[in-house]
């Protein structure tokens, strides 16, 4: 390709640096890995059996599991909405809806959890599992307009002039030539709002109330009572699962595309 | 397509019920007074806002804007080298490149924290190597210091800056680079006065995804700083889940909200000023 020969190698320091701060980013996250089979005798997998065995990591477990597939799915279906709203333009919401979503994503997590937990008190919101997936959509959705968005502004519009030709009715369009044509790039907005919400510590921190643990609010309590191997072996498995989810999402174009744009700021 | 539309009014009504609202409620309550058993009492009051002016208030502002300012610096310098690395590596090697940087920004920040204390923890490598060569260390110091935060921190949000800053770079025009090669120019005069100018916007845009992020971090300094350090973020953390002043820390939240906005309006400045050059 010519746009090989259009770049210059960088200089030895650079590639030095990548090289270090890759070393940096992971040794951590390797050197859990390796504690995790550090057990009294030597080596072994006694900690991760303990784990398995553990009733509260499992209703942590379940607790994700419900909060990430609950908030993915309405964070999908609302941001896809968004997305095809703001493709066509010219409503008078179109501002405020860009706006709110430009401040979803920019606000620091901890002013929307404040913000999050206040209003739920006002309102007299029971906080629990309600509360945490209600704050998982809300940060969600930015990203699915964004996911989806991308796909929607590479869309050939005469697909739908065709249909609409043929004499479909609006929403068959919808359902039968958008969305299917859709389906990779939902497929990748849900993954990555799966991911965020699986991932996420401080806002369910602040609107999970009491009882209701999540896997991260899990690891963080304990982490706070002392650092153990078994911590070592939950937190390996976390991050096991967040990679095996980012790879999958890597084989997304819209995932890929997202990540080489950068976010924008 | 009319129906489009209509489909905007539910995400509207959801932004406006948990984005909006909640938002203005914190402006509301921020103004009102601490009831007796920590709700809160409408009263209109300025209180918190005066106690922001308080010596230990101003300190852990100074220090939360300190620290990020210096891990945005760090990461935007760090990360602009990185990204140039990543970005003239052979086209299979960027994507490679582009999951490893991926892969711990998106792993849980409680688990790359975890990594940390166990890297200078009591089985950790580090205590570990120090035993060996006999070199004398303070095993509760070790395991909670101020580097380690800034290390921390640091290591936490390289990523948001290497990521944008690798887009910034696939979009770069590297016959510069070699134009500038022809002409003699060393590495060093390169990327002073070729790379930088060039990346003056996605610089800008780095240091704000650093930096926005940074000022309100609550787990870094909490888990690695030790119970001395106290920033925004925790003082927020406090404020809503210990101390139940919700009106002070809706303040303090306020003023949170109000520097970020400066620092963006002056990176945005300072953005469009490099753009506008750039076209002159």
């Amino acid at each position: 390709m010519s746009d090989e020969r259009l770049r210059p190698p960088a200089p030895f320091a650079a590639r030095a640096i990548l090289i270090l701060v890759t070393i940096a980013l992971y040794l951590p996250l390797l050197n859990v890995v390796v504690l995790s089979f550090r057990v009294p005798e030597g080596w072994g997998g006694e900690w991760y059996s303990q784990i398995l065995g553990d009733g509260t990591i499992a209703d942590a477990l379940v607790n994700s599991l419900i909060v990430a597939v609950a908030s993915s799915a309405l964070a999908t279906i609302l941001g896809t909405m968004a997305a095809l709203a703001l493709r066509q333009g010219g409503f008078a919401g179109r501002r405020v809806l860009e706006a709110a979503s430009y401040i979803s994503l920019m606000l620091p997590e901890i002013l929307f959890a404040l913000a999050l937990l206040s209003w739920f008190a006002t309102l007299k919101i029971a906080l629990g599992l309600q509360t945490v997936i209600l704050a998982h959509v809300t940060f969600s959705i930015s990203y699915v307009i964004l996911t989806v968005g991308a796909r929607l502004a590479s869309f050939d519009p005469s697909l739908e002039d065709a249909a609409r030709d043929l004499g479909a009715p609006e929403w068959k369009i919808l359902t039968g030539v958008v969305l299917p044509l859709l389906a990779p790039s939902l497929f990748a907005a849900f993954l990555l709002c799966f991911l965020l919400s699986f991932d996420d510590f401080l806002i369910t921190f602040f609107v999970n109330g009491a009882g209701s643990e999540t896997l991260p609010t899990k690891l963080y309590a304990t982490m706070k009572t002392g650092l153990t191997p078994k911590l070592n072996a939950l937190a390996a498995l976390m991050w096991l699962a967040s990679g095996a989810i980012l790879i999958v999402a890597f084989r997304s174009k819209s995932i890929r595309g997202l990540l080489k744009a950068g976010e924008k700021a | 397509m009319k129906i489009a539309r209509a489909l905007a009014f539910p995400v509207l009504a959801w932004f406006f019920f948990l984005i909006l609202a909640p938002l203005s409620m914190v402006v509301a309550v921020s103004f009102a007074k601490r009831g007796t058993y920590g709700g809160v009492e409408w009263t209109p009051t300025l209180e918190n806002y005066a106690r922001l002016w308080s010596p230990a208030v101003a300190r852990i502002v100074f220090e939360s804007v300190w620290l990020a300012g210096v891990t945005a610096v760090a990461c935007v310098s760090i990360g602009v080298l990185a990204a140039w690395a990543m970005a003239t590596a052979s086209s299979k090697k960027r994507d490679l490149w582009l999951i490893a940087i991926a892969l711990p920004f998106l792993t849980n920040g409680l688990i790359r924290v975890l990594g940390l204390k166990t890297l200078v923890g009591a089985s950790g490598p580090l205590q570990w190597t120090l035993t060996f060569l006999a070199v004398p260390f303070d095993p509760f110091v070790m395991t909670a210091n101020q580097p380690l935060v800034l290390y921390g921190m640091i290591s936490s949000y390289l990523p948001f800056a290497v990521l944008p800053l690798y887009g910034a770079f696939e979009k770069f025009d590297f016959s510069l680079v070699e134009a500038a090669q022809d002409l003699g120019a060393g590495e060093w005069a390169i990327f002073r006065r070729v790379i930088l100018p060039n990346l003056k916007p996605a610089l800008a845009g780095s240091f704000l995804l650093v930096f926005i992020p940074c000022l309100g971090e609550y787990v870094i300094p909490d888990l690695l700083g030790g119970a001395k350090t106290m920033l925004l973020g925790n003082l927020l953390t406090e404020q809503f889940l210990k101390a139940r002043d919700w009106p002070f820390g809706s303040a303090v939240g306020l003023a949170l909200i109000l520097s970020l906005f400066l620092a963006w309006l002056v990176a945005s400045r300072w953005r469009t000023d490099a753009s506008r050059k750039k076209a002159a």
